[in-house]
């Protein structure tokens, strides 16, 4: 079990080593089947190294090597596998597999289809880096290194200077949450004296008089940056530049989540600061309400399944600041199912349409893409949370815990989820009922995707209906006598949930909501079906409320005016006066010295040997002169 | 206490080294003859060695003179070279005026 | 005044007269002449100072060898005539300042060597043939040889400088 726990990160390294160092030597069959098969070992090793968790209930750690030994400080790499990190692990290493096998079809008639896999290949590695390391560094390398592949995604098609610009966005943003993070592991090292999770999340360990709150609030702006929480979630959907299966790995299914990991990983911390866990829930229902307002008015299939992604991932966050971690960590993992088979969904749509995004222009694809509308359909559903889907269960869960620590934010949750469902199936009806809007060109060419991109569609749609029953839920169990086994299986990382909230509430609510989430599809159904209303043009008249929203509440105009230009402004000042002006003046007037005194100097080497004696006799006399006087 | 041989006083010789001694740099500095140049440097060696004889006698020691007969070696081989150079220098530019070959001027 | 006396008084006033000529000459044939004259008075200060060997070689090495050769030189390259330009007024003010002050501070510097003067010990011989040959061919065997060695560059040196091109 060991040497397979090691072999799973191993495996995506060295398939990236191969496809980025030889690549030129390789097909494109060769690098794909590399790639593919390098994460499919790693799922294999996840599946045996998780069931044997499963079996054994015992957490493991194992250590390949030192790596920093300095005094009472001491950062190995060493793998820690436990409940967490076992599902995490699971869900990379199998969405990641079949996203790979998507992009085989996905990106074929790509020129840098070696480096996208090369790329994606690196990515899945440092992604088990960052949920098996057993310490905060190692965790933060991962971590740094998911948000280096990220950009270099972003940034895939390099040649437009738009994909550039949303990866240094991309880039920038997380930066900043990084140095939350940082600090974070500064504060906790100092504080705690280890990083190793193990060790100072003890609870022993942790003093009251540390500052909790501050080391919880650095690392909840790490997430926040990492997670695309506000203020820090522009980057997400303008991230959506890049190719299509990258959205669905990293910025739906992977990447985006590993704010959660970090905060169901210290959870211990986090449950000591409760003003933190306020924070984290306001932030978290704001982004989902936020997020989910903006996806109501988007036109491109994939900016909507973004703001939907954020607005998820508020969701989460939301669970997290009541204290629901096994929620979030539930809701997690059906998010990953669904939202990946939505993305790699409109990935087949954009396919068959020949790179056209926007939903105005398509519609109808019912009958050209079978396959993709009914594993589409299958998502949308599972992310309106309409039993018995997956996103039933996780969205149940999160709304219960939270019913039962807040009504306010219950019912703002409430009204966030059925927005959800609004855009959603606003999206699903624009784009594959009612007439074909396209150009006849575009028509012509509509045809369904090849098995390779079909196949994992379906997988994922399957797991999509299927995931949920892993976290059944109580109230509904209790008759049947089937517990809540996601629940029990983190119970060793995660603290029992404090919200309780009596079994015929939990039902009540269940019904409540299904009712309303059927109610929203009838009006969607009205709007787009019955109506056909389609989405204004650009710049079309809009009522001031409306308009807000369709420019994305012009979050990105006042980052721009507030932000990035004093930003600009000083450091076009900095440039200008104190780089131009103040050091290069230094150094230029050194230079100039040297010049000038070398040019008057030089004049003394007059080529007159006398004027030499006579300098050499001036010397002399001074000398002997000194020589005297002493 | 005056240290003297045959009533002759070491300073004597101190004055007279260093008096022929700055004859030879005053040389060195208004003439412009390179050949005339070389003489006063010639007439500066032979006043230190007189001075190192001087004071050899005076101090009792030997080796100040073995000194001098090692300084009468370089000075025999620098004025072969020298002369040597000059003859070279004359030769191409046609002048020994030391005010004329000044190439080195920066 | 002793003998000696007169004689050291005569030839130092021999010696630093010619040197002033040396050095004032118009002709560097007269130079060279009185080079020579001086040369001759500091051989005779040699006597003087009981190193009759230095004496010898003096003579023989300055104004025999080297002499000859700076002679020589001026005869060839047809120097022997007035025709050197003279360096402006002030120039020759500033070295005969300049010189004078050289003198003045390089006699206050060693005027202190006379106090360390051993009282009492005149060895005469110190001068002899006899005794420098020994410390030649002893004490300093090694620099004896490698300025026979100097000697012998020089010489390569200087038929080298002074051949004509051949190429």
């Amino acid at each position: 079990m060991e040497l397979i726990t090691k072999l799973i990160p191993l495996f995506p390294l060295l398939g990236f080593i191969i496809a980025a160092l030889i690549n030129r030597k390789l097909s494109k069959n060769t690098v794909a089947y590399i790639a593919c098969v390098s994460v499919l070992f790693s799922f294999i090793g996840t599946l045996m190294v998780f069931f044997n968790l499963v079996n054994h209930h015992s957490a493991y750690e194992i250590k390949v090597f030192d790596w920093i030994q300095a005094g009472s400080f001491n950062a190995s790499l060493t793998f820690l596998i436990d409940p967490l990190s076992s599902v995490f692990l699971l869900v990379i290493t199998g969405i990641g597999f079949l996203i790979h096998v998507f992009s085989v079809g996905y990106m074929i008639h790509d020129d840098g289809f070696r480096r996208f896999f090369a790329y994606l290949n690196l990515f899945i590695f440092f992604m088990l880096l960052l949920v098996m390391g057993n310490n905060l560094l190692v965790t933060f390398i991962g971590w740094e290194g998911v948000g280096f592949c990220s950009f270099m995604l972003i940034g895939f098609w390099y040649k437009e200077n738009k994909n550039n610009d949303a990866a240094k966005k991309a880039f920038v943003m997380n930066r900043i949450g990084d140095l939350g993070f940082l600090i974070a592991i500064c504060l906790i090292f100092i504080n705690y004296n280890s990083l190793n999770y193990t060790t100072f999340l003890t609870a022993g360990n942790i003093s009251i008089d540390s500052p909790i709150t501050l080391i919880t609030i650095c690392l909840f702006i790490g997430a926040m940056g990492k997670s695309a929480q506000i203020p820090l979630f522009t980057w997400l959907p303008d991230a959506m530049v890049g190719p299509t299966p990258v959205s669905a790995l990293i910025h739906a299914a992977t990447m985006v989540t590993a704010g959660i990991y970090m905060i169901a990983r210290t959870n211990v911390l986090f449950s000591m600061a409760p003003d933190t866990m306020m924070f984290i829930a306001y932030i978290g229902i704001a982004t989902a309400l936020l997020g989910a307002s903006i996806g109501l008015f988007q036109n491109d299939i994939k900016k909507v399944l973004a703001y939907s992604t954020v607005s998820q991932l508020g969701l989460m966050f939301l669970a997290l600041g009541v204290g629901a971690y096994t929620a979030a960590v539930f809701h997690v993992v059906t998010h990953a199912f669904f939202k990946a088979l939505l993305f790699l969904g409109s990935g087949s749509v954009i396919h068959g349409m020949g790179g056209e995004q926007d939903i105005r222009k398509m519609g109808g694809l019912k009958k050209h893409m079978p396959t993709t509308y009914i594993t589409f359909l299958i998502g949308t559903i599972a992310i309106s949370g309409i039993p018995p889907l997956a996103g039933f269960f996780s969205k149940d869960q999160i709304l219960a815990e939270v019913f039962a620590q807040n009504k306010v934010l219950f019912i703002l949750g409430m009204i966030a989820s059925l927005m959800t469902v609004f855009y959603m199936f606003r999206l699903l009806f624009l784009t594959f009922f009612g007439k074909f809007r396209g150009t006849h060109e575009q028509e012509h060419h509509l045809h369904e995707s090849p098995k390779s991109m079909t196949i994992p569609l379906v997988i994922l749609a399957i797991l999509a209906v299927v995931a949920g029953f892993i976290g059944f839920p109580h109230a509904l169990g209790e008759a049947m006598h089937i517990h809540n086994w996601f629940d029990h299986f983190l119970s060793p990382i995660i603290g029992e949930s404090l919200n309780h909230i009596s079994l015929n509430t939990e039902i009540g609510l269940m019904l409540v909501t299904t009712v309303l989430i059927i109610i929203v599809v009838l009006i969607a159904k009205n709007v787009f079906i019955t109506k056909e209303t389609l989405p204004v043009a650009e710049n079309a008249k809009l009522s001031p409320l409306k308009n807000l929203v369709y420019h994305k509440f012009y979050v990105d105009e006042v980052y721009d005016k507030f932000l990035s230009k004093p930003f600009v402004a000083i450091s076009e000042f900095l440039n200008k006066v104190i780089d131009n002006q103040l050091v290069d003046g230094i150094v230029n007037g050194f230079g100039k010295i040297t010049i000038v005194a070398g040019q008057n100097l030089r004049l003394l080497q007059s080529g007159n040997i006398g004027f030499y004696i006579f300098a050499i006799v001036s010397a002399l006399i001074l000398i002997f002169s000194i020589f005297l006087v002493n | 206490m005056e240290a003297s041989i045959n009533g002759v006083s070491l300073n004597y010789y101190i004055i007279l080294s260093t008096v022929l001694f700055c004859i030879g740099v005053l040389g060195v500095m208004i003439r412009r003859n390179a050949i005339i140049m070389f003489m006063c440097i010639e007439l500066m060696l032979n006043a230190v060695n007189l001075l190192m004889v001087a004071f050899s006698r005076y101090f009792g020691d030997t080796n100040g003179q073995v000194f001098v007969v090692f300084i009468m070696a370089v000075a025999a081989a620098e004025v072969a070279v020298g002369l040597a150079i000059l003859m070279m220098i004359y030769r191409n530019a046609k002048t020994s005026d030391t005010e004329v070959l000044n190439q080195l001027k920066g | 005044m002793s003998i000696s006396q007169y004689i050291f008084w005569f030839l130092s006033f021999v010696a630093v007269l010619s040197a002033l000529i040396v050095v004032f000459a118009k002709n560097p044939i007269y130079s060279v002449l009185n080079l020579i004259i001086t040369f001759f008075a500091i051989a005779g200060h040699y006597f003087l100072l009981n190193a009759q060997f230095l004496a010898a070689v003096h003579i023989i090495v300055y104004a025999g060898a080297i002499m000859v050769l700076f002679l020589y030189v001026i005869m060839m390259l047809n120097l022997n005539k007035e025709t050197e330009p003279h360096k402006k007024q002030y120039v020759k003010l500033v070295a005969v300042v300049a010189a004078g002050l050289l003198m003045l501070t390089i006699i206050g510097s060693l005027k202190g060597a006379e106090a360390m003067v051993p009282a009492g010990i005149v060895n005469n011989n110190i001068g002899t043939v006899e005794l420098i040959g020994d410390k030649l061919f002893g004490e300093f065997l090694l620099p004896f040889e490698v300025s026979s060695i100097l000697l012998l560059s020089a010489m390569v040196g200087a038929v080298y400088l002074s051949k004509k091109e051949l190429h």
